[in-house]
Parts: structure tokens; C-alpha cells; sequence
């Protein structure tokens, strides 16, 4: 199927050398950043981890969305995804791929990266994130590949894929679950230091994730002959719109054990994000923005009104992926290390390199994304006779 | 003997990679004819001092200002070839000085008296006995010896930096370029550093396998004490006897060697 990949509309080559433009770009300033280290991001002593890693944690998430097509399909017979979850699968592959990337592109020294299966360390986490991830990737590259084989030749699934499937369910969950443990287990860092910090991840995970899948589904609309559907649109704008309310309600009650308490290890960095600590805050604009985006996103997708109305509704995924990117992509990570363990507040600011590196490895992430649905698209339009 | 490299390490310090490990090798290689069954024994080098757990003990009421901090700092960063940058962001230290609020967050409050609110405290690995550290590295390049001693395989580093968000008290640097050409006088008995690796005090691991004690408390004029916590007889544990000695967060469980009589 993947010679599908390989044919396409002026359009299409258009898109995927623009990508490729962009990678090449971001490829010259990992170049530069090999040679130099990391000393090229603006990342420091004290905020140790950066953009990269908060890239990599928000797409754990969007990988992990999969499952909000996959389950009701699999586990509750809801037929009208059946549509769409080889397109859920397909981008839980591509997020995955750029989640790899960005711990690469994070590590001091990469070329020495199998260190990690040369001296297998069952205690660290990281030994843990590395099996689920790329065990993620395996389960949806083979049951997606396998199931859309199927369809294309008209037979059911084999049967030995069915275990994997049911695997692969609980196998997103973990995923996030255990990208949680990364930063909830650490002693000296208050911010993350709370067992709601896996459920806040997978709440704001499964709103943007499948906020995502619906812009694709709509992108997916316009310019093929496939159509994911209405229903099936529906469907998961219901599934963001309970996702972003719950996501907001963990975080409230973050607020709460945290400012009733009024531990200043828990409450320093909070301020800092909202408030601003020590005439620092630089984040503050962009986590308002974040909340109230937040806020809005839920009153657009509750209300059914403003959901059935397609135009509304892209406007409402979009609010809802942007918040949630800026809540995990930008907050989340350097939130978690100003103040300092020292209670020094030292912030931090992605350079431009790091930031031409990131975004090419999110254009790799399309790219992916852009050769999967290309072929899971052309094998929908011949099976329904439209190519 | 395809792990010796790294039983090496552990009882030789990071002193393996660099000069004063003759001895050991030596008796590595005779030990290296036992039976297969057991386990390989590596012996001390002769004049290596030894410890359960190495501590330290750091008496606040020597110090008058930070004149008297400065030498300990000194030999430590001149010994062990630690850079010094320009850019804050890709500072390196081992040993430093900081206010008694930065140094114990948790125990600052607005009437600490005005000796101790203006006291520079030195600042270093801890050598916890529970180290989260060593508890997150995924490659085991930071590991705990069967002395207590923290260490650091700087050839297995990957530079993931997952030590650096764990550790509760600030005591790692990362190595963001080379920093080779930032040492001022390179010593060759110990290993620079490559970029791309995580650093921090090591208890002078190396010196102690010579029989000589940590470079910091040489240069101390009594201010450090370093010893066996687990003999009653050590000198750090007659001073933790007789004197009130706190360490820094220590609701944690991190369980640190390093104390602070104030």
C-alpha cells in the first residue's frame, strides 16, 4: 500500500516540500547543536529540561488519544468510528515518532542513546517510557497496517490481531500514565509532586488529542473524497468537550489542595505562572491565555448549539488544542523548575535554534502523518469506488 | 572479569580513568585467578581510606565570611578541572556558597539571627542515602558506592539530565558546551570532562582511594570534618554528638550526609 504514498496531486508535493523545507532548516540547527551541545537552547542549570521535553510530553498525549476511537469501536461496538480508527491510529503513530525525536533531540549525548538497553535500569522511569512508548508505536503501526489491509481487500481482520488491539487500550493509557511518573515522583519538586498529575494529563490529552483528530477529519474532508463523517465528528467533539471540562476541574483542584494548604514548595510555582515570583514572569500572558481559552472552548463544545455548528466547532478545537498546548507545552515542564530547589527564581526562554529544531521535528511528525493518511485515504476512495 | 571496569569504579572512584590506580590494578589482576564461581573480589589499594558512610560535617560557627569559604572552593574546582563560563546558563560547580534562606528553604523564617541570615554556607552533593539521582538515571552512569559515596561514570552519562530534576538540592551541573577550554589549568590526574554529561562533587572518591582526605576539607582549617558515620569513634560522629547538627530538607527521606552545625 505504501506506493499510494508515492503518487499524489501537485498539491500534495507541494505540501510535503514545504515539510521538507522546514525539516531541513531545523536538520542544519541540530547539525550546529551536536557540534556545539545543548548549550545552543536556553535551557540552564536550573531549568535542566525545556521546550524539548515539553514538546515531547503534550504529543505523549496526542498519541495516547488514539484510544478515544479505538475503545468505543473495539470495546462498545460503536460502529460509526470504525470510519475513523485507522486515522486515530495513524496519528497516535506520527505523535509517537515526533515524542522519539524530541527525547533525542533533548539527550547531551546521543550517539551513546543504547546505553539505555546496553545497562537496562528498571528503577528509572525513563527505562519504563521507552518500552511503552515504542512498544505504542509497534502495537499502532501493525494493527492500523494490518486493519486497513483488510478493508482494502474486503476479508476481516485476522484474527490473532484482535489480543493486540485490546492490548493497545489500556497500552495508551500507560502511556501517559508513566510520562506522568517521569515528573511526579521527584522529592525536591513541588509543582509536579501530586498524584493528580497522570489524570491531569490524560484529561488534557483526550481533549487534545481527538481536537486534533477532528481538524484532521475536517482537513480530511476538504481535500479528499473521503469523508470521516458527521456523526463521527460529533462524537468526539462530545468526547473533547467532557475531556477539557474535566482537565480544567483537576486543575482546580490542584489550586485548591495547593493554595488551602498554603505549602510555598507546592504554591512558589503556581505564583510563579500566574502571578509572576520575584518580578519574574515571563509565562504569566501565556498561562491567562491558556485558562481563559479553556474556559471559553468548554461554554462553545457543552453547549450543543455552538457544537453542531461545524464553523464553531473548528474554532472551539483549535481553542481547545492551542490552551492545552500552552498548559503542557510551555507551563508544564519549566513551571515544575522555578523556583529552583534553592528558591532562586532563574527563568528560562527557548533560543530561536531550539525552536527551528522543534518545529522540524514537528514537521517530521506531519510528514509521517501526511504519507499514513494519504494512504489510509486513497484505500478509502477506492474502496467506495470514488478514485 | 567483564564487569570490572565497573566494580573498578566503584571502589577506585573516578581516580580509575586517571593516575593513583596502579595498586588496584595490581591486585585486580592477581584476584583475577580465582575460581570462576565466585564473585570477583577487588581489594582496596593499600593506603585507601575507608568508611561505611562516608559524611561530612561542616561547622558554621568557624566561618566568619566568605574569605574563609573561598580556598575550600578553589582546590575543589582546580583539582577536579571545573570549568568557568561567562554565561550563567552553563555554569558548572561542585562546591558553592549560598544564604541560609537558599541553603534551607524549609527552616527560613523573618527572625533567624542576623549571624546566621548573613552566613555563607557551603553548598554540595549531599551523598543521600536514598538518592533520587541514582533512583531516576536510566543507565546506571550515577551510582551509590557500598560507602555511601554518589558517583558519576561520565563515559555512560547520555546527558538526559533526569538526575538534575531529581535531586531536591541543586547539586548537579550539566556540561551545555566543551568544557575544556574553559579550565584554567587543566590538572591531569583527574578526567576532564566531555559536553554532553552531568557533573557534580564526588566526595574526592579519587583521594580517598590514595589515602588522602577530600580537597575541600584539606583546605578547610578545621571548618569540615569528613569521617565514618557508622563509627562511634569518628571524629564526625564525636562532633554530631556533642553539637546540634541540622541537614538540609530533610523532610525528603533523602537522608543526606552532609551536616551543618549552626
Amino acid at each position: 500500500m505504501l506506493e499510494k504514498a508515492l503518487t499524489g496531486s501537485k498539491r500534495y508535493y507541494g505540501w510535503m516540500a514545504a515539510l521538507l523545507a522546514v525539516i531541513s532548516v531545523g536538520f542544519v540547527c541540530y547539525l550546529w547543536q551536536f557540534r556545539f551541545g545543548l548549550g545552543i537552547t536556553g535551557m540552564s542549570r536550573d531549568v535542566s529540561w525545556g521546550f524539548y521535553i515539553a514538546q515531547f510530553t503534550f504529543l505523549v498525549g496526542v498519541a495516547a488519544s488514539a484510544v478515544m476511537v479505538v475503545l468505543p469501536y473495539y470495546l462498545h461496538d460503536y460502529k460509526a468510528f470504525g470510519r475513523i480508527t485507522i486515522l486515530g491510529e495513524f496519528l497516535a503513530v506520527a505523535s509517537v515518532t515526533m515524542c522519539i525525536l524530541f527525547i533525542f533531540v533533548d539527550l547531551g549525548q546521543p550517539i551513546r542513546v543504547m546505553n539505555v538497553l546496553l545497562h537496562p535500569t528498571p528503577n528509572s522511569i525513563l527505562f519504563w517510557d521507552m518500552i511503552v512508548l515504542n512498544g505504542y508505536l509497534l502495537l499502532n503501526i501493525v494493527i492500523s497496517w494490518k486493519v486497513l489491509e483488510a478493508e482494502r481487500n474486503n476479508v476481516a481482520p485476522p484474527k490473532w490481531l484482535k489480543p493486540f488491539i485490546y492490548i493497545s487500550i489500556p497500552w495508551a493509557v500507560s502511556i501517559h500514565t508513566v510520562t506522568a511518573y517521569l515528573y511526579c515522583g521527584l522529592p525536591g519538586r513541588g509543582f509536579w509532586l501530586t498524584a493528580i498529575l497522570a489524570p491531569r494529563f490524560l484529561s488534557s490529552a483526550f481533549a487534545a488529542g481527538p481536537a486534533l483528530l477532528i481538524l484532521l477529519c475536517m482537513i480530511v474532508r476538504k481535500f479528499t473524497k473521503f469523508d470521516p463523517g458527521k456523526e463521527q465528528i460529533q462524537s468526539l467533539a462530545k468526547v473533547v468537550a467532557y475531556a477539557i471540562t474535566v482537565n480544567v476541574f483537576f486543575f482546580l483542584c490542584e489550586v485548591f489542595v495547593v493554595f488551602y494548604s498554603k505549602i510555598p514548595d507546592h504554591m512558589d510555582h503556581l505564583i510563579y505562572l500566574f502571578v509572576g515570583l520575584h518580578g519574574h514572569g515571563v509565562l504569566v500572558p501565556w498561562m491567562w491565555a491558556s485558562m481563559i481559552l479553556m474556559v471559553v472552548s468548554i461554554i462553545l463544545l457543552v453547549n450543543p448549539v455552538t457544537r453542531k455548528n461545524e464553523t464553531v466547532l473548528v474554532a472551539a478545537c483549535i481553542t481547545v488544542f492551542v490552551s492545552t498546548w500552552i498548559d503542557k507545552g510551555l507551563g508544564m515542564i519549566s513551571g515544575g523548575f522555578v523556583p529552583n530547589p534553592l528558591h532562586h527564581v532563574n527563568e528560562y526562554v527557548p533560543t530561536v535554534p531550539e525552536i527551528l529544531i522543534s518545529i522540524a521535528v514537528w514537521a517530521i511528525g506531519f510528514l509521517v502523518l501526511t504519507v499514513l493518511y494519504k494512504i489510509g485515504v486513497t484505500v478509502k476512495e477506492e474502496i467506495a469506488g470514488l478514485a | 572479569m567483564k564487569s570490572s571496569r565497573r566494580k573498578f569504579l566503584k571502589i577506585a572512584g573516578v581516580s580509575a580513568l586517571g593516575l593513583g590506580a596502579k595498586p588496584v590494578l595490581d591486585v585486580l589482576a592477581a584476584s583475577g585467578e580465582h575460581e570462576e564461581t565466585s564473585k570477583p573480589e577487588i581489594m582496596k589499594g593499600k593506603d585507601a581510606l575507608i568508611a561505611k558512610r562516608w559524611a561530612m560535617v561542616v561547622d558554621t560557627r568557624k566561618i566568619e565570611s566568605e574569605e574563609d569559604l573561598k580556598p575550600m572552593i578553589e582546590a575543589c574546582h582546580k583539582i577536579h578541572n571545573v570549568p568557568e563560563f561567562e554565561n550563567k546558563n552553563h555554569e558548572i560547580k561542585w562546591i558553592w556558597l549560598e544564604e541560609f534562606k537558599h541553603e534551607f528553604p524549609t527552616q527560613e523564617h523573618e527572625f533567624v539571627d542576623e549571624r546566621v541570615k548573613h552566613l555563607p554556607f557551603l553548598t554540595l552533593c549531599n551523598h543521600c542515602q536514598n538518592p533520587a539521582c541514582v533512583r531516576v538515571c536510566p543507565t546506571k552512569a550515577t551510582f551509590k558506592r557500598e560507602d555511601g559515596i554518589v558517583l558519576m561514570d561520565f563515559h555512560r552519562c547520555i546527558g538526559c539530565r533526569f538526575c538534575m530534576a531529581a535531586c531536591p538540592y541543586g547539586s548537579r551541573s550539566f556540561n551545555f558546551r566543551d568544557p575544556r577550554p574553559f579550565i584554567k589549568e587543566t590538572n591531569p590526574e583527574f578526567p576532564t570532562r566531555t559536553k554532553g554529561v552531568v557533573e557534580k562533587c564526588n566526595f574526592c572518591a579519587e583521594r580517598l582511594a590514595v589515602g588522602r582526605m577530600p580537597a575541600c576539607v584539606e583546605a578547610s582549617n578545621g571548618v569540615l570534618t569528613f569521617g565514618d558515620l557508622d563509627d562511634p569513634e569518628s571524629e564526625v560522629r564525636k562532633l554530631l554528638k556533642a553539637n546540634y547538627a541540622i541537614r538540609r530538607k530533610p523532610a525528603l527521606g533523602a537522608g543526606p550526609s552532609v551536616f551543618y552545625i549552626i
